[in-house]
């Protein structure tokens, strides 16, 4: 009984990886989708728009479900189309990591894009006038400011991408839900083991709103608030 | 891509079924669990302190964890209790644990409750206190107060946020194919890619029934509103 909880915790480490991994993934893609639809070029916009509205409409799981089996068979197809003799097998991580990735990246582009979107714009002329570059900018100026206004809703997203990593045991990863499913299976007694996985995803979720709350709270120094 | 496999007629009854299954879930959880959200919210404003320290709880507990792991817990947890298993081969309502479909339905109504009480319970603490003054200056009791003023203006005040809930829970829906022998959209198009080997046409298949769904919802949505919510539209004359 005790090597099954071992084992959920030891599984849990998984899931802080494949969400930390994730929310890398996103992170990027959000930022490439904000200055996509913010560039004032149609093609670019129009890309990113749908990007952001097609993934929003469609359950994470079937998202997930298409990558990871239609994935590799997509890439096995390419490789015997280019004459290749090799076959790639996605490991359930990778998949998860690229999918949870790729879906939360359509959140975040809207978050980023809203906190890009909040700042002053004579901030940015200001910094140009100084002659510095887009990407100085872009670190020097606009991104802490940015920090601000993103993180209330950059800490939802992370807290729905972190459940999120949970319907990866159905693709066979082995995180902490799999493996509280298996002990179950194994010992006839769910309701513990279920019960256990979810208060280990209540302290995740408890942590990293008291770390976000934190961090809020630094990157809002010296911010007037109005009275009322 | 072989797309005609998708169009044998067998196939789109399998959708179709899948289809009435999602559609069914999600109207009876968001009924069901719209009603449970009207109570705790309101015990969630309201003034006795033991209670609205338990549905806080409730809420944060249910926003804290990941819904398959409740579903997995209603569906196969609650099973193993000795209590439940003493009376669910005759006592009603008990006997209903055996369905998977009433298991989805509770797993899903109680998370979607969770989410919406603090939505709703939201929108009451932001109700504008002159309005409540002015109803209390009407000589309205507490109860009158609510039902005829703070209810009507809060739960209009929560449709934008409440349409994003609507949508998230179609998508939740998918998880019902977590459970062995429910057979929702995602469960069809799962059937599909084994039965067939085409993951690619299966499951772009139901991605597109999802994104058609959801358009749907949030088009009523904007309807509802128009209606509803013409109070607040910026003016246009």
């Amino acid at each position: 009984m005790n090597a099954y909880y071992a084992g959920i915790l030891q599984g849990s480490l998984l899931t802080v990886g494949v969400s930390l991994c994730a929310l890398l993934v996103s992170i990027g893609l959000g930022l490439l989708g904000a200055a996509a639809k913010l560039s004032g070029r149609p093609v670019m916009v129009a890309l990113a728009t749908g990007y952001t509205t097609i993934i929003r409409g469609i359950p994470d799981l079937v998202v997930m479900l298409l990558v990871f089996y239609g994935g590799t068979i997509g890439i096995n197809h390419l490789l015997e189309w280019s004459g290749s003799k090799a076959t790639v097998d996605i490991s359930p991580f990778l998949a998860g990591v690229l999918t949870i990735g790729f879906i939360y990246g359509a959140y975040m582009t809207e978050t980023f894009r809203g906190a890009i979107l909040s700042i002053p714009k004579g901030q940015t002329e200001a910094a140009w006038a100084f002659g510095m570059s887009r990407p100085q900018t872009f670190l020097r100026i606009t991104m802490p400011q940015m920090v601000r206004y993103a993180l209330p809703s950059f800490t939802n997203n992370w807290l729905v991408l972190i459940k999120a990593t949970a319907l990866v045991s159905l693709i066979g990863l082995k995180e902490m839900t799999y493996l509280a499913k298996q002990a179950s299976a194994a010992t006839r007694s769910p309701f513990e083991f279920f019960l256990f996985t979810a208060g280990l995803f209540l302290i995740y979720t408890t942590v990293s709103l008291y770390a976000l709350r934190r961090l809020n709270a630094r990157y809002s120094l010296g911010t007037k608030r109005g009275q009322l | 891509m072989k797309w005609h496999v998708i169009f044998e007629p067998q196939n789109l009854e399998l959708y179709g079924t899948g289809i009435l299954t999602t559609l069914g879930l999600l109207f009876s959880s968001l009924a069901v669990g719209g009603v449970l959200a009207l109570i705790f919210a309101l015990l969630l404003t309201g003034p006795w302190a033991p209670l609205r320290w338990l549905v806080g709880a409730y809420t944060y507990v249910i926003r804290g964890t990941p819904l398959l792991i409740q579903v997995y817990l209603i569906y196969y947890g609650l099973g193993q209790l000795e209590w439940i298993q003493a009376r669910w081969d005759d006592v009603w309502p008990w006997t209903h644990f055996k369905e998977p479909f009433f298991c989805a339905l509770l797993a899903f109504s109680l998370n979607t409750a969770g989410y919406t009480a603090e939505m709703l319970a939201g929108a009451i603490r932001e109700t504008s206190a002159g309005e409540i003054e002015a109803a209390q200056s009407f000589g309205m009791s507490r109860f009158q107060v609510m039902l005829r003023v703070v209810l009507p203006s809060a739960m209009r005040r929560t449709l934008p946020a409440y349409s994003n809930e609507v949508v998230m829970m179609l998508q939740s829906t998918s998880l019902a194919s977590a459970v062995p022998s429910m057979l929702d959209v995602t469960a069809a198009a799962s059937r599909i890619y084994s039965d067939h080997y085409l993951p690619f046409e299966a499951y772009l298949a139901a991605a597109a029934i999802y994104l058609v769904a959801s358009f749907c919802l949030i088009g009523a949505f904007k309807l509802g509103e128009r209606h509803w919510l013409a109070y607040l539209a910026p003016r246009k004359h």
